[in-house]
């Protein structure tokens, strides 16, 4: 028991990874606001129950288009007023960050398994697996990639998962890319020569021995992802590719209200809004996941 | 005990095929192993010397079986270490650990040195957690390493101090062989001897066998019972080191040792200065390798590669071994 003790003392003697990496991300302002922005994102979602003044289907027939509460005409009720039958668009954008958190988890989730599956196998085996694989990811870039989700979309039907499922290829290539250039730089140091010596097998070198030196640029990529992923599913959300109205998705959201621009600005700036602020969130974290994982940004 | 051998290589080569060009594909084949056979027994140390570019590293790599050479073959504890099954090549490979040259890039950073430790016994064999970590931290202790540091990561060691987890790293699995792939020029000349000093403490206690390879004549001198001169992928000089060291018989032999500095005055000899680069492998010249940095060539060396033959105890390849001896 005297010597656990000991050896977790001697472990608080260097600073903590976490510590560590703290210290780095705090530095850097634009970044903690960004993460201060995604936490209460995240704390709406999760709570949109318990938080949002009303159900977001619920339309109130008598408050159609009323502005929001500070404006003439507004109500304490709709504190950013309701939209063309009568939701109010403060629950909808509260139960909307749900969806579009949901989605940029979903994408992320998605891409970054198959990316690292893909990538790490074609970097450690090469050869005409390799060329394949990276091919067909070149092929997937060179496509626009909003055209690319709008057109997969179109083959599997309009719906939120289909959305979800078309983003996911869309990006998929930035993450098999990334992930094989960083086990390409890896796959010939001598702490893997190393690993092999002593008769590790291909399945535990690449994921157990290479994968967790290539995972900061990942993570990174994987943060900024986020805010791509909430973007896409927003535009094609506006396009009617996506999420199918009542659901409260941003995206449908503007683009069923556009037609009201002209007299009711508050349908279509609020959930713009919405979407600008979160996508920035996660870009400013992100930069600063960046720079805080990279050790030559250390001191 | 002694008639016993751990490693028997006869005529070991590896080439590497060079593909060059966009559209006329042209293919080159580099030498970068032409030939070497040696025999290591239980407790010794073998060491191999050349200039960067000879094939020492690849040799270590043969021998550690990360590659397969394209000629010859090599035995490990008797069994064939080239045409056996994959189940023998895995009881092997336990049988060969290595240590690298740069201790900062041969220590997985993202793994505590326990685990760093443990990975081998994970692989091969049996043993639970608790057995590990007693024998991971039997052999810190060995190699002098403290038990607290049995749960820090490797960035937190000094140069010196990971090359010794890179040592008892090797010795998991009771090798009969390290081979050391320069395990001290990384390191600061006082740390160096500290290495040396533990290499040679552990081989006396586990009668260990070193596959040294350096370029480091004061080291080699220092702790080899054998020793192996290369050039460009060939050996030229091979046997005992007193013999060797005593009296060198090879052009190129006689040219590295000249260039070892020495304290002592009286030892001091006269400097053989070698011209020119170290010919590419891809392109060696005719006849001897190293006729065109040789003072002793003649006609016979442009044109006739010497054979490795047998002058004064030892092996060497030179038209004029006998002028020398």
């Amino acid at each position: 028991m005297s010597e656990i003790t000991a050896v977790t003392q001697e472990n608080s003697a260097p600073p903590h990874p976490l510590k560590e990496f703290w210290k780095y991300f705090s530095e850097n302002k634009g970044a903690v606001v960004g993460l201060y922005v995604i936490l209460i994102a995240v704390f709406l979602a999760v709570f949109a129950d318990y938080i949002a003044p009303h159900n977001p289907f619920d339309q109130y027939r008598d408050a159609l288009l009323q502005p929001p509460s500070w404006m003439a005409g507004g109500s304490s009720k709709f504190f950013l007023g309701t939209d063309d039958v009568g939701r109010d668009i403060l629950s909808r954008l509260i139960y909307g960050a749900r969806l579009s958190l949901f989605v940029g988890v979903i994408v992320v989730t998605l891409s970054l398994a198959a990316g690292i599956v893909f990538g790490v196998t074609a970097g450690y085996f090469g050869g005409i697996y390799e060329i394949l694989i990276m091919r067909f990811m070149d092929i997937i870039l060179a496509l626009p990639s909003l055209l690319m989700a709008l057109a997969i979309v179109a083959i599997l039907g309009p719906s939120l998962q289909n959305a979800i499922l078309s983003i996911a290829v869309v990006v998929l290539p930035h993450y098999v890319r990334l992930t094989r250039a960083s086990i390409l730089s890896e796959k010939n140091k001598d702490y893997v020569t190393a690993s092999r010596v002593c008769g590790s097998g291909p399945f535990r070198m690449m994921f157990a021995v290479l994968l967790p030196n290539c995972m900061a640029p990942l993570i990174v990529q994987a943060t900024l992802g986020f805010s791509t992923a909430i973007l896409d599913a927003a535009a094609l959300g506006f396009l009617g590719m996506g999420a199918q109205p009542p659901t409260p998705e941003w995206g449908a959201m503007l683009a069923n209200a556009l037609q009201f621009v002209q007299r009711a600005w508050w349908v279509v700036t609020f959930p713009g809004l919405a979407i600008l602020i979160t996508v920035l969130a996660f870009n400013l974290a992100g930069d600063g996941l960046r720079d805080a994982l990279d050790p030559k940004m250390k001191r | 005990m002694n008639e016993k051998t751990i490693i028997k290589a006869r005529n070991l080569k590896k080439y590497y095929t060079i593909k060059d060009g966009m559209i006329f594909k042209t293919s080159s084949t580099l030498k970068a192993l032409d030939g070497a056979s040696f025999s290591i027994k239980p407790g010794e140390t073998f060491s191999v010397v050349g200039e960067s570019g000879c094939g020492k590293s690849t040799l270590a790599r043969l021998i550690t079986m990360i590659e397969r050479p394209t000629f010859g073959d090599f035995e490990v504890d008797g069994i064939n270490a080239v045409t056996s099954d994959p189940e023998a090549m895995k009881a092997l490979r336990e049988r060969v650990q290595i240590v690298f040259q740069d201790p900062y890039g041969s220590l997985n950073p993202r793994k505590k040195v326990g685990a760093i430790l443990e990975e081998p016994l994970l692989i091969n064999t049996q043993l639970n957690a608790a057995e590990r970590r007693e024998k991971a931290l039997a052999i810190m202790e060995k190699v002098g390493l403290r038990k607290e540091q049995y749960s820090r990561y490797p960035h937190m060691f000094s140069g010196g101090q990971r090359q010794r987890i890179a040592v008892a790293r090797a010795l998991m699995l009771n090798p009969s062989l390290v081979v050391a792939d320069e395990p001290v020029s990384a390191l600061d000349v006082s740390v160096q001897a500290q290495v040396l000093n533990l290499l040679m403490d552990l081989q006396d206690e586990m009668n260990l066998a070193y596959l040294f390879i350096s370029h480091d004549l004061s080291v080699v001198q220092l702790i080899s019972n054998h020793v192996m001169v290369m050039y460009l992928g060939r050996p030229v000089e091979q046997g005992e080191k007193d013999i060797i060291f005593g009296n060198p018989i090879h052009p190129y032999t006689r040219a590295l040792l000249a260039a070892t500095p020495h304290v002592d005055g009286k030892d001091r000899t006269k400097r053989i200065i070698l011209t020119g680069e170290i010919p590419s492998p891809l392109n060696p010249p005719s006849g001897c390798t190293f006729h065109k940095r040789c003072v002793h060539m003649t006609d016979i060396c442009k044109e006739t590669a010497p054979e490795f033959r047998s002058v004064a105890e030892r092996m060497v390849s030179c038209h004029h071994a006998e002028k020398f001896s």
